[in-house]
């Protein structure tokens, strides 16, 4: 009796010694965004001299200046643009991604499978090989400034990692789905559209949801090919207050910054098993 | 055979297709083979590229100092940053890997940083915390240690690209995970009737079942950190400062390219990149056949 007890207690102390590693560790990896959270309600004087985390009072100037937005741009004009670029990449992944996996994982034709190992190296080519040249077609067609250099990419199915994760999706559906539906008289087409696209929702979900992540987040694409501040997206926003190394720019610049990642921390709320799950089958990375 | 007849229509699929095909050819291909002829001229956007043969790459290999930095820079940085990211990624895997009800939260936080990383916003965090004033250099000089700022340091400004690096290991956490729950138990049901500490164990189960997925993230991981391109841009204010010190390979090729417009240099460095990364990739899976060990029922 007196060894289960003793067994037990030491099972239990063991348990919580792995929870108290676990909560320190995430304490000290998650103190950066505590850090930022906490600075932004700080007043400036406040924001150097501290090491704190929690504001000796809490201020709203901050975010009350954050939203006033710079160079005369409204912060809701930065928001819209983000929302207009990563809304466009997620509604073109999700049609050309999807049409392409279909034809890749349930149609049968002479070259799947070359044009399948080319869509597969394609994933593991630098985008820098790409750029200049992309970037000439877009400057010599007038497109430079505007959002299509952006999204038009996505509508042609790019993002080939997509394209593969759908791919491993539609291919573990149950064969006899398809041919269900092709006794009936379905055409790839009707197929496609009323039992494959319906079934395949997860990896759409998950397509949807990191390609907005990573449209919101990217930096480099939306550099190169924006330069007005009225089509500014929030990352180019944002960098405007890198240029400004007053200290009394922090206290916007941390609230803009907190603004920034609230999408992406929602997101994160609404979907982490997906998220996660996401990473763990295929390997998808930030 | 006549039951995927309507498979057999390959002007169907093509169909299907067609936005891919579109984008590989417009996109993809001719783009790359346009760079690659770039790379052999001058070519300023605004005029014709005129041809200079194997200038380019010659002026880079032999006369920009800059350039080999950048280089120098890059290295260290995948380096430096690889290794420790894939350690702490397989350290908090193993110290998760333990049936809890609360092991799925756990994994969703450690991937968080994963997800804000790659953002401006972290980024300025990380600048602000290693600024001159920030956090880190103040709690240094409390202990007397005076470093002038690590971002404003050439000797630690890339030290904190890297800590920035590692800060995102939640991705190949959570792939290591996955990886660790397809480790048959019987293996260390067996290691354990042989008497087998914990060390031995791990070196000799869980280590050579986890291989090929260390094989599969180090190579995603290194071929992500040779591209990586925000944080260097965000934390030295586009200049790739103090002294070089931060100029990372993409971070050159875009001030080559974009702010000098000297885009026909610039592709050299882009297809310099791609060659770079393509052999860097070929040794790490020449290597692999040394210590990748592929059991017969586990075919991943």
């Amino acid at each position: 009796m007196s060894t289960l007890t003793m067994a037990l207690t030491s099972r239990r102390a063991r348990r919580a010694v792995w929870h108290l590693v676990c909560l320190g560790l995430l304490a000290a990896l998650l103190y950066p965004v505590a850090w930022l959270v906490g600075m932004s309600f700080k007043p400036a004087e406040e924001i150097v001299s501290s090491l704190s985390i929690l504001p000796k009072q809490i201020i709203g100037s901050n975010y009350a200046e954050a939203f006033q937005g710079s160079s005369g741009i409204s912060i809701w004009r930065f928001f819209a643009n983000s929302v207009i670029v990563a809304g466009g990449c997620v509604a073109g992944n999700l049609l050309s991604c999807s049409l392409a996996a279909y034809a890749f994982a349930k149609l049968r034709f002479r070259l799947r499978g070359p044009l399948f190992a080319f869509m597969i190296a394609t994933i593991m080519l630098p985008y820098h090989v790409m750029l200049i040249p992309q970037y000439t077609i877009f400057q010599k067609l007038g497109l430079v400034d505007t959002f299509i250099p952006l999204i038009l990419p996505k509508f042609l199915a790019t993002d080939a990692f997509f394209v593969f994760l759908i791919v491993q999706f539609m291919r573990g559906l149950p064969r006899d789905l398809s041919d269900a539906a092709r006794i009936d008289g379905c055409g790839p087409v009707r197929a496609f559209r009323s039992v494959i696209l319906p079934l395949s929702r997860p990896a759409l979900v998950t397509t949807a949801i990191f390609t907005f992540i990573w449209t919101w987040n990217d930096f480099l694409m939306q550099l190169i090919y924006l330069n007005d501040p009225g089509k500014y997206t929030l990352p180019l926003a944002l960098r405007l207050y890198v240029d400004q190394t007053s200290e009394s720019s922090y206290g916007p610049m941390f609230a803009m910054s907190v603004l920034t990642l609230v999408p992406i921390v929602l997101f994160f709320f609404a979907f982490q098993r997906l998220l996660v799950e996401g990473v763990a089958t295929t390997g998808l990375n930030g | 055979m006549s039951r995927y007849r309507h498979d057999e229509r390959p002007a169907i699929a093509y169909l299907f297709l067609s936005p891919w095909v579109a984008g590989a050819l417009l996109l993809t291909i001719g783009p790359m083979l346009a760079s690659l002829y770039l790379s052999f001229t001058d070519y300023d956007l605004f005029t014709t590229p005129a041809w200079v043969g194997l200038d380019n790459y010659r002026r880079m290999l032999t006369e920009d100092d800059r350039f080999l930095a950048s280089v120098w820079v890059t290295l260290r940085y995948v380096l430096i940053s690889t290794p420790l990211k894939l350690a702490a990624a397989l350290g908090v895997a193993l110290l998760l890997n333990r049936a809890s009800r609360v092991q799925g939260a756990y994994r969703s936080a450690f991937y968080a940083p994963s997800l804000l990383g790659t953002s401006v916003a972290v980024a300025l965090v990380w600048r602000a915390i290693f600024d001159r004033q920030g956090v880190v250099e103040r709690t240094f000089a409390a202990l007397g240690i005076e470093t002038g700022g690590w971002t404003t340091n050439p000797r630690l400004a890339l030290i904190v690209l890297v800590l920035l690096a590692v800060w995102q290991f939640g991705a190949p956490m959570v792939i290591f995970l996955a990886g660790l729950k397809q480790i048959p138990p019987e293996l260390y049901d067996a290691s354990a009737v042989d008497g087998a500490g914990w060390w031995r164990t791990f070196r000799s189960v869980t280590l050579p079942m986890l291989s090929p997925v260390i094989l599969f993230n180090l190579v995603l991981e290194t071929i992500h950190a040779f591209q990586s391109f925000t944080p260097a841009y965000i934390v030295s204010n586009g200049r790739g400062g103090p002294s070089d010190s931060t100029l990372f390979y993409t971070l050159y090729l875009y001030q080559r390219g974009f702010t000098e417009f000297r885009m026909g240099y610039a592709s050299a460095m882009a297809w310099l990149l791609l060659a770079v990364i393509a052999v860097v990739t070929a040794l790490v899976f020449r290597t692999a056949r040394l210590w990748v060990f592929y059991s017969g029922e586990e075919p991943r």
